[in-house]
């Protein structure tokens, strides 16, 4: 049903469901907002996006003001106008203005706004300012107040996607703060480290931790072997950084760059991806076939991981002892490349780009290194590579498409597709298929996994097996499939989870999708992951059992999957973790 | 039933308790056996009498004697004097209630003639912990009449009758708000009483809800069955324990009558009412914020629409009352809504509590008429201004109201000449301010209350207020601009405009009304750098004239140590050496100017 809208005295028809801001931008008036995400945070918190409505006493934020048929709006009155500079002027006296050293310097929103009011003045500049407070606790969040601008975004995907709220609004007034419970460190507040909060801020009030400079210090080490691998989303989205469309594929140009780093080896996680379905999987056919604890929970996503430690530690049973595909790749690289290479693996320094924060926790993490070494010495988001790449000046764009190095640089489509959601069931799927059926089965797409809704469930057949599969993504949706799993009210044979919503592709690394795409209604997660099914229809080799390289390393090394050795190298253990520790 | 020759009312209101009513009723009762009269005289412990600067409060009837100030010493006495021998003692008497040697009746004195109670008709009368007193007020007697007698669309046409608007602040139409609740249909629905009174001095739903809590409960009940919920919250902050109590109490009382819970007066209809107690955040008042809080999460306003009658408590259909909109219920539908649109304005109908606090003689709790004026409440009612000081402003509707001055005395209050004139009427605060007052500090006070408790939610209250109070502090400390002025202005405008919620729409209003009427006040502090009250003090200065004596009086009382003898330099008048002092580590706190002997009066603050 449509409705007539009159907006600065031209009448426009309307849906009926849309908001003034719609009803606006159908008029070609783009309308400035801050707090406003579609869907996630409608809180009319700012107040940038004010209108004039007839009837209305005060001005009205036209982010969650739905239309009504004779409504009359106008947005471009000096009270509006004036309005709107006042707020972005209050906003910028409280907010820490060394824009130059930011993360976030030429991808700021409000920078962007700034630029585009051009205030002449901000008189209140001089006066107080919140309390500044930066928390760097965390191995992979670091929260700095003096440039959080209380939009409330973070605390909004925190509590709907990561489904966590350890982010809330603290204090009042002027001295409201985004905090923690009892402002404790936020490693200690229960946080899982997906960094969604992140890819929301639309200023440099939370990061990740840097690595950067650790890595430029291992490249200019002569004695160093750096070996660099990368995640399977980021070259889903690594082409944003440099204005390439979202959606573009850029494998070849990204195994370029990196190269040009002056980094000794570019190798691919899809290698590990591979290794950790043969490894997986035949934890599963071993759990199946001998009455082993089910379901068997996936575990390579080290964001869902610190969930289950924190939240769901009677579940522990269940998870996978794989370690996540980065981490196996790091201590094969430590052990069987470094054999193969005749490199002490003290020299080695192993650099995962990744998609995401938790990936930062989770290196880490103890149990995670051998022989007292880490399996993994630094992780870069995709963010990171993007600004070491451009401190390097590469022009991303012109490179010609390389490949990655080998040995332990072939992958399949297996591999390549456990950067969305549903990816890693669908390799382990096409793996353990062939193997119950000792088939090579030529239908082995399972469209039922994929997909971006919350929670997916599917019952296959398989060898006269009947399997039982359940996907859940984000921490949000992990939750509620947890519950369900413990309420015993539906039972499962394989659960796959990952820590963000969509996947890696929209891990807490990834590069920043703006207000103005989010709310275009761009489905950026979907184009993302196109790339990496695209890769997959692409690749000969589909299903991790293929890998030749991988074959390779079990025939010379591992001898076969869940092996003695392997399990020293590929698999982990977990422990519950206690949130707000008394200390 | 037995039989008393006298009632002795204590007030048990928070003011009175905390005066020690408790002790008092406990000696009155001691004292009454001693002299054997315990089976002749009743006590009992009612709420609030509203003259809470006379208490702690006792009446005694059937004369209806008025004692003020009692203390646990004067029970004895007036337990002898007056209940064993007939003889009051007037040196405890209220001063108003004894003329030369008439001793006036409580109802009679000038305070409580002028007033016309209908939400605090119950209280200082009855024991509110006692539902039969209650009952044979005729409570619930409404209620009855509304379950046997009426459909529930005649209960709020009635209201709508009335006239009612929400005494909580905003003043909506009270019937036509029971009529949204009511049409909208879901599974469940709510009401929810605000007793989350918050502005400062303001104590009216604490009252009501202290004195006759059975009034709200069975208000509440009533809109239940008008609008067709079955539950009710009551939101009422954790700092009223009283409250709280008597609350608990009546509600109690009222489901083991059968008033409340399921099948009331075993008809179909049931209803049950929850306590849900706030930390005391101002904000948690507004009805979205509270709702919110209700639910479990810190208090912060949603934006509307969608109103709570629409998407309330849980997201069902939430009628939400003020305490004061509610007491007056009952007797609406048992006096019927004409009775009460018979009283008051034409847009503004029945009575309104004001609590009476600042610079005037009765501070305490009043109930008049819709259209009485700012006058007659402050000078005949209140008793004026103490110490014969000269009006000079009164702030309505509590820290977000606006200060209005002598030209407004003779508006007729109602909401919308209140808001003509650039106030409001808020939950009925009424402070008064004698000359004496500055009303740039006084606008840089309400502001730093609405600063502290803004939620944080919006920019414009959040960033905002802070503003408006840093250039205010500005002025105050003399280092204010003419565009300061200007700023002040455009910034509380800004606020009021583009505020998310009512909270932060209204907290500029004492400036924007200071700035209004008293802009000469303003250009005093910002042109000639002089604060014209004396108040603000870094405009002050202390000097010492050459009145000085050298006693050194104010030199020993400097806690700053910075008054000191001039030089060896002797005053020719006076013969002694004369006190000077150093103006730079001068603290202004006027120890010096205490301390200089009357006859001497040396030293002027300017």
């Amino acid at each position: 049903m449509n409705v007539k809208v009159t907006i600065d005295g031209k009448l426009y028809e309307v849906p009926s469901h849309y908001t003034a801001l719609d009803a606006c931008k159908a008029a070609n008036i783009d309308i400035p907002t801050l707090c406003f995400l579609k869907e996630l945070n409608e809180t009319a918190a700012c107040r940038m996006c004010v209108v004039e409505v007839e009837g209305a006493r005060s001005l009205q934020a036209s982010c969650v003001l739905k239309v009504r048929d004779g409504m009359k709006i106008k947005t471009n009155t000096k009270r509006v106008q004036d309005s709107r500079a006042t707020t972005l002027e209050l906003l910028l006296a409280n907010h820490n203005k060394e824009c130059l050293n930011c993360d976030r310097n030429g991808k700021c929103e409000l920078q962007d706004l700034a630029e585009r009011f051009h205030l002449k003045e901000i008189y209140f500049d001089s006066f107080e300012k919140r309390t500044p407070f930066i928390d760097d606790s965390s191995f992979s969040i670091v929260r700095d107040q003096s440039k959080c601008i209380l939009c409330g975004r973070c605390v909004s995907a925190c509590e709907k996607i990561a489904g966590m709220s350890v982010l809330a609004y603290t204090n009042r007034g002027f001295e409201a703060n985004v905090g923690t419970g009892f402002n404790v460190e936020l490693d200690d507040a229960g946080c899982i480290s997906c960094g969604q909060c992140i890819n929301v801020c639309p200023v440099g009030a939370l990061q990740e931790k840097s690595h950067v400079e650790q890595v430029w210090d291992a490249i200019s080490d002569p004695k160093k072997h750096v070996v660099i691998q990368t995640a399977p989303a980021v070259r889903a989205a690594i082409g944003e950084e440099f204005g390439l469309p979202i959606g573009t594929s850029c494998t070849g140009k990204m195994i370029a760059a990196i190269r040009r780093l002056g980094v000794d080896k570019v190798f691919d996680t899809n290698f590990a991806a591979d290794l950790t379905i043969l490894e997986e999987g035949h934890e599963l056919l071993d759990r199946l076939q001998n009455g082993g604890k089910l379901p068997l929970l996936t575990s390579c996503s080290p964001g869902w991981i610190r969930l289950i430690e924190q939240y769901y530690p009677e579940l522990l049973p269940n998870l996978s002892s794989c370690k996540s595909p980065h981490q196996m790749f790091g201590a094969i690289i430590k052990s069987y490349y470094a054999e193969k290479t005749k490199i002490d693996p003290k020299d080695i320094y192993v650099v995962s780009v990744m998609p995401c924060t938790a990936k930062k926790f989770e290196m880490n993490r103890e149990e995670l290194s051998h022989n007292g070494l880490k399996d993994v010495d630094a992780v870069l988001t995709t963010r990171e590579l993007g600004r070491m790449l451009k401190e390097k000046g590469i022009r991303f764009n012109e490179l010609p498409d390389e490949d990655f190095d080998h040995p332990l640089g072939e992958y399949t489509g297996a591999g390549v597709i456990f950067g969305a959601t549903g990816g890693v069931m669908e390799a382990a799927l096409r793996t353990v298929a062939d193997i119950l059926t000792g088939e090579d089965l030529k239908d082995f797409e399972y469209h039922a996994v994929r997909g971006f809704e919350g929670i997916k469930e599917a019952e296959l057949e398989i060898a006269g097996n009947k399997i039982s599969i359940a996907i859940a993504h984000g921490g949000g949706n992990a939750r509620k499939l947890m519950d369900i799993i413990k309420s015993g009210k539906k039972e499962y044979h394989f659960v796959e989870i990952m820590g963000c919503e969509g996947g890696c592709i929209n891990g807490g690394g990834q590069p920043y999708v703006n207000s103005h795409i989010r709310n275009e209604g761009i489905d950026y997660k979907k184009l993302r992951a196109q790339v990496l099914y695209n890769e997959d229809k692409s690749k000969e080799f589909r299903k991790s059992h293929h890998n030749k390289e991988v074959k390779q390393l079990y025939d010379e090394f591992l001898e076969k999957p869940n092996s003695h050795k392997a399990h020293e190298l590929l698999h982990t253990s977990y422990k519950a973790r206690e949130i707000f520790p008394i200390k | 039933m037995q039989y008393y020759r006298a009632h002795v009312l204590i007030c048990g209101g928070t003011g009175c308790t905390s005066g020690k009513s408790l002790e008092i009723k406990a000696e009155l009762e001691k004292q009454l056996v001693t002299y054997g009269i315990e089976n002749e005289v009743k006590v009992v412990m009612t709420g609030c009498f509203g003259l809470c600067e006379a208490g702690p409060i006792m009446v005694v009837y059937p004369e209806g004697t008025f004692y003020a100030h009692v203390q646990v010493k004067d029970v004895k006495k007036i337990v002898e004097e007056h209940l064993f021998k007939g003889r009051i003692v007037k040196e405890k008497l209220y001063y108003e209630a004894l003329d030369e040697d008439k001793v006036i009746s409580v109802n009679e004195v000038e305070f409580y003639a002028k007033q016309k109670r209908i939400a605090l008709s119950n209280c200082g009368v009855i024991d509110p912990e006692n539902i039969d007193e209650y009952l044979a007020k005729d409570g619930y007697q409404a209620l009855i009449k509304v379950l046997t007698d009426m459909k529930p669309r005649e209960v709020i046409e009635e209201i709508k009758k009335s006239g009612l608007r929400g005494r909580g602040g905003a003043g909506f139409p009270t019937g036509l708000k029971w009529e949204f609740a009511s049409n909208y249909e879901d599974d469940m629905k709510y009401v929810c009483c605000n007793a989350d009174e918050g502005d400062p001095g303001a104590f009216m739903d604490r009252s009501i809800l202290e004195g006759t809590p059975h009034s709200v409960i069975e208000a509440m009940t009533i809109a239940g069955y008008a609008t067709g919920s079955k539950k009710g919250y009551i939101y009422i902050r954790a700092e009223y324990p009283i409250a709280v109590k008597r609350l608990e109490i009546a509600i109690k009382q009222a489901k083991d009558y059968g008033l409340l819970g399921n099948n009331i007066l075993d008809t179909k209809f049931s209803f049950d009412i929850e306590i849900r107690l706030g930390a005391g955040a101002f904000v948690c008042g507004e009805e979205t914020a509270l709702i919110e809080s209700i639910e479990g999460k810190r208090g912060m306003p949603r934006t509307k629409p969608p109103f709570p009658a629409e998407k309330g408590i849980w997201g069902k259909p939430t009628l939400i009352n003020n305490v004061e909109t509610f007491a007056n219920i009952p007797a609406i539908i048992l006096k019927g809504g004409e009775w009460f649109g018979s009283i008051g304005t034409e847009k503004s109908k029945g009575t309104k509590v004001f609590a009476l606090g600042g610079k005037i003689k009765n501070t305490g709790l009043v109930e008049i008429p819709m259209g009485t004026t700012l006058r007659e409440v402050i000078y005949g009612i209140g008793g004026g201004i103490p110490d014969n000081k000269k009006f000079k402003a009164v702030q309505t509707g509590g820290p977000s109201g606006g200060c209005l001055t002598a030209e407004h005395l003779d508006t007729p209050i109602d909401y919308d000449n209140l808001v003509s004139i650039g106030s409001m009427m808020g939950s009925g605060g009424m402070i008064v301010m004698d000359e004496d007052t500055c009303m740039v500090d006084i606008a840089r006070f309400f502001l730093d209350f609405t600063c502290e408790e803004s939620c944080g939610k919006c920019t414009p209250c959040r960033e905002g207020t802070k503003r408006l109070k840093e250039i205010l502090d500005k002025i105050v400390a003399g280092n204010g601009t003419i565009e300061d002025l200007d700023r002040l202005e455009n910034l509380a405008g800004y606020i009021k405009d583009n505020a998310l919620c009512n909270l932060g729409q209204t907290a500029p209003n004492p400036v924007i009304s200071t700035l209004k009427f008293f802009r000469d006040e303003y250009m005093a502090h910002v042109v000639d750098k002089k604060c014209p009250t004396s108040v603000c003090k870094d405009l002050l200065q202390y000097t010492i004239t050459d009145k000085c004596i050298g006693c050194g009086s104010c030199a020993k009382v400097c806690p700053q140590g910075c008054i000191e003898p001039l030089g060896k330099e002797i005053n020719s008048k006076t013969k002694r050496r004369q006190y000077v002092i150093d103006q730079n580590k001068c603290i202004k706190c006027g120890a010096c100017l205490e301390a200089c002997p009357p006859k001497v009066k040396a030293i002027i603050r300017k």
